[in-house]
């Protein structure tokens, strides 16, 4: 069914992207059609600026002295609001402490993300894509309010001046908040200059976190989980035990006589209950008797897919990489198979939507991380035009990709259930879904599991000869909306990325191919997503040869890395980590995903039980301009503490196409007790930035495998680290 | 009707005996500052102060609760939350910040038993708060911080 929805919303993801031009004249037509009224449909916060002061798509002064900037990127943990908030103030001289963000409504016309086409966060892209867009909204209002200042005062525009949130000319002052409502009624510019690197007050240096102060306090009304909608009721789902099963029969006669519960809904793979709270519909959905068919299931447990895995790992693939031959002998041969397992998000605040269905509009409040996705495919349900549906993005608590959905099939659900609910009762009353932990763990879209395979050879002189790497895995993308962009030639870059042309290497003779078995396990972005797995292979392959052909693994590296930007964040945190302690063991990874460097050391001790335990990683990172660099180094520091968790402990098995795993104490993540100090060094740089959000997690795993083996002697290769009482 | 006592003020429920504390907070309360994140006490996102001791509320029925102070992150209040809060602002702790409710009133009992924690006094208080942004450094470095605060 949700195939079929998927395939009817297509057509809205591939909306072009807005050309910077294009841009301006949304840009000047939503400001200047402020006191046309609903000239366009820019949504709630559009809506109420239009009231008061200046309005444009990514920013608003309000009369009462706020800048508000509109955030069309969810941030869920990763800054993004706090970065465009920089970028803004940065450009309009606003004062840090006036800057408010609200996120923006689902509107793909002017909020897309430029670099996906769609309204959308991942790929960490956030700041790459609206360096340019968010620069010169904050310019366009600045210059708003000089024109509208030298007017007010009867002076020439090229005597105003703008700093820390005032407006001066001569004896003449402002602030923002009084300039707001003439600034409205000024021509938008058609052109403006930003700012050179030297002029900026805020970028590269520090601006606080817009949500840090709330988020101490209880947070209360930023995350889907606790929205509170008036006459709202709660609901939890039965799901099918198996991916792909659906619902045989159902007796609801126990839970339907529980207090509390309002309904009980019977959708074709699932039963939802209704209840009056969130606590009485879980132990309802424990009382529904249920019987599925699997017949269209998903079967196989981890050890069945393991072996056909395995077997896929003797056949060729399809080739997605070849290097020259270097027609050198290889004097010593590495062979080494690696296995890496489904991995869970395990996001802090579990999937959740709320929805409301009155006839013909419907509206969703919910940790929106591809808008677009999630408005097409939640009209595509209720059978509504899309512009009908409204999309209230709320804060993330955490997302690591869960929530950056091709099949929006969480919206989907609300969406269902909401429609059954309104045919049932006919009467429309906002809907809380809730899945529970269990529900998270247990319900798919993980990073898929993958196998590789390498065979490296050193010639006599101890330089590689060949390299040639074999993958199996699920292609993420294959099947969905997202195919036509990310799929070539049978080839899903998921799975590959970080290999041959976009590794950071060129190894000589390097030849990859790659295999992506259909399997019915949902599987999805997991922060990182490919370079999760195949930076850990060619790290650890690498530091293997290294100490193979007696080099330093520093030195072995560079003779590889051609990139000045990969070689210098390499030499920094070796030089920065400094001399080993006593009792300790070094390892290092360096890797470039998502357009961004870095090279980590990780320094252990192997404790007297035979676990790891990880004291201190010293990072460097190149993501171009540095825009915040407190936030740079949080999202490196919970980047590298990420994948930590998942090479010590994190894995999903399935036994006969059940998940083994259903809460924290056996999908086990990182504690504070595992977690190392952390010294981050950013390498200054004046190229556009690049992602932050995932780049620091692809390198921890090798940096400690690497340190493992060389403390042990034993080259991890099966992951978690936990399977080999490390950890 | 079960009379609680939180952030001190009397408060009358109307949930049977066996519920959990956390969803008396969240659904017929509205105090959703207390998070669900496991429901079975893995995680810490729904931690309360029972009487100043750090609780798990999705473990603690509240017909149990009767006579307790009940104390949530809405009203934590006392030199060490106040402390703890303006750390975590200080050092930027908070990256999705779903679980540093939970993380904020374990770090205020730690500092209000314990006013000059060691790493280590660190890692067994916090050990039951999961943060899956990891940022569990930055935790470390602000309770010490808060600690100095509490100092004056």
């Amino acid at each position: 069914m949700l195939d079929r929805i998927i395939a009817g919303a297509v057509p809205a993801v591939r909306a072009a992207p807005l050309s910077r031009r294009g841009f301006l004249k949304l840009s000047a037509g939503a400001a200047g059609g402020l006191m046309l009224g609903a000239a366009l449909p820019v949504g709630r916060a559009a809506a109420e600026g239009a009231a008061e002061g200046l309005a444009t798509p990514f920013v608003h002064i309000r009369p009462d002295n706020r800048v508000v900037v509109i955030v069309k990127h969810l941030d869920k943990g990763q800054g993004t609001a706090t970065g465009l908030a920089t970028l803004v103030a940065e450009e309009l001289d606003a004062d840090a402490a006036q800057v408010t963000t609200e996120f923006a409504p689902a509107n793909t016309a002017l909020y897309a993300n430029t670099l996906m086409g769609v309204q959308g966060t991942g790929g960490s892209t956030a700041m790459a894509n609206s360096w340019q867009q968010y620069r010169e909204a904050g310019a366009t209002a600045r210059a708003m309010l000089v024109a509208a200042a030298a007017e007010t005062w009867g002076v020439d525009p090229a005597v105003v001046t703008v700093a820390g949130g005032r407006v001066s000319a001569g004896n003449n002052s402002a602030t923002f908040g009084d300039l707001a409502e003439a600034a409205a009624r000024q021509t938008v510019p058609g052109e403006v200059t930003l700012k050179s690197p030297d002029q900026w007050v805020y970028i590269g240096k520090s601006f606080p976190r817009v949500d840090v102060t709330r988020k101490t306090e209880g947070s209360t009304g930023m995350f889907g989980m606790d929205a509170r909608i008036e006459g709202m009721v709660h609901a939890v789902s039965l799901r099918s035990p198996r991916f792909g099963g659906t619902l045989a029969t159902l007796d609801d006669s126990a839970a339907r006589a529980m207090p509390g519960v309002i309904d009980v809904i019977r959708l074709p793979d699932r039963a939802t209950v209704i209840a009056e709270t969130t606590w009485a519909a879980i132990r309802a959905r424990d009382a529904l008797v249920a019987e599925w068919d699997f017949s269209a299931a998903e079967n196989r447990g981890t050890e069945e897919l393991r072996a056909e895995y395995a077997a896929l790992l003797d056949r060729e693939g399809t080739q997605f990489h070849a290097a020259e031959p270097t027609g050198r002998e290889a004097a010593q041969v590495i062979e080494a198979d690696y296995f890496f397992p489904y991995l869970a998000h395990a996001p802090m605040e579990p999937i959740d939507v709320t929805v409301r269905l009155d006839g013909t509009a419907a509206t969703f409040w919910t940790g929106s991380q591809i808008q677009t996705l999630d408005q097409n495919i939640g009209a595509q349900v209720l059978g509504i035009a899309p512009e009908a549906v409204t999309i209230n993005t709320l804060w993330g608590g955490g997302s690591f990709g869960r929530r950056a959905i091709y099949d929006s099939h969480y919206v989907a659900e609300a969406a269902m259930v909401a429609k059954a609910w309104l045919d049932a009762h006919g009467e429309a009353r906002p809907i809380k879904l809730v899945w529970t932990r269990e529900d998270d763990i247990r319900g798919g879209y993980y990073r898929p599991m993958h196998m590789h395979r390498v065979r490296a050879g050193l010639d006599a002189e101890g330089n590689i000869a060949f390299w040639q790497h074999r993958v199996v895995g699920q292609g993420i993308m294959l099947g969905t909306a997202f195919e036509p962009f990310a799929v070539k030639d049978g080839v899903d870059s998921s799975s590959v990325e970080g290999l041959g042309e976009s590794s950071p290497y060129a190894i000589p003779g390097w030849t990859a191919d790659v295999h992506h078995p259909r399997v019915g396990v949902p599987v999805l972005w997991w922060r990182s997503v490919g370079h999760t797995h195949t930076a850990y292979v060619v790290e650890t392959m690498m530091d293997e040869l290294a100490q193979a052909a007696g080099a330093d693994p520093v030195e072995f590296r560079l003779r590889y890395l051609a990139d000045p930007r990969a070689r210098g964040v390499l030499e920094m945190a070796a030089d920065k980590a400094g001399a080993l302690p006593e009792g300790l063991t070094r390892g290092i990874a360096v890797h470039k995903s998502f357009g961004s460097y870095v090279a980590e050391v990780a320094d252990v001790r192997m404790r007297e039980d035979g676990k790891v335990k990880v004291v201190r990683v010293t990072c460097a990172v190149d993501c171009g301009v540095p825009i915040n660099p407190s936030n740079i180094r949080a999202q490196i520091e919970g980047g590298l503490g990420y994948g930590l968790s998942a090479i010590l402990r994190e894995e999903i098995t399935l036994t006969e196409g059940e998940v083994d795993q259903s809460n924290f104490y056996d999908y086990t993540p990182l504690r504070i007790t595992d977690m190392p100090e952390v010294e981050v060094h950013i390498l200054p740089s004046t190229q556009a930035p690049t992602g932050i959000g995932e780049p620091g997690t692809p390198p921890i795993g090798p940096a400690v495998a690497n340190a493992v083996r060389r403390a042990t002697g034993q080259a991890v290769r099966e992951l978690p680290f936990s399977r080999h009482g490390l950890a | 009707m079960i009379t609680l006592t939180i952030n001190g003020a009397r408060r009358e429920v109307s949930a049977a005996p066996d519920t959990p504390l956390l969803w008396v907070l969240r659904d017929e309360l509205g105090l959703t500052g207390t998070k669900f994140g496991c429901g079975v006490a893995s995680c810490g996102a729904c931690t309360v102060h029972l009487d100043g001791v750090p609780a798990r509320s999705c473990q603690s029925a509240v017909g149990d609760l009767e006579g307790v102070e009940i104390t949530t992150i809405e009203g934590a209040s006392d030199a060490a939350a106040k402390a703890v809060r303006a750390a975590w602002v200080e050092i930027e702790v908070p990256q999705c910040g779903y679980c540093q409710s939970g993380q904020i009133l374990s770090a205020a009992a730690l500092l209000a038993g314990t006013p000059k924690p060691t790493d280590a006094d660190i890692d067994a208080a916090m050990e039951g708060n999961l943060c899956r942004c990891a940022t569990y450094a930055r935790i470390r470095k602000a309770v010490h911080r808060a600690a100095e605060i509490m100092e004056g």
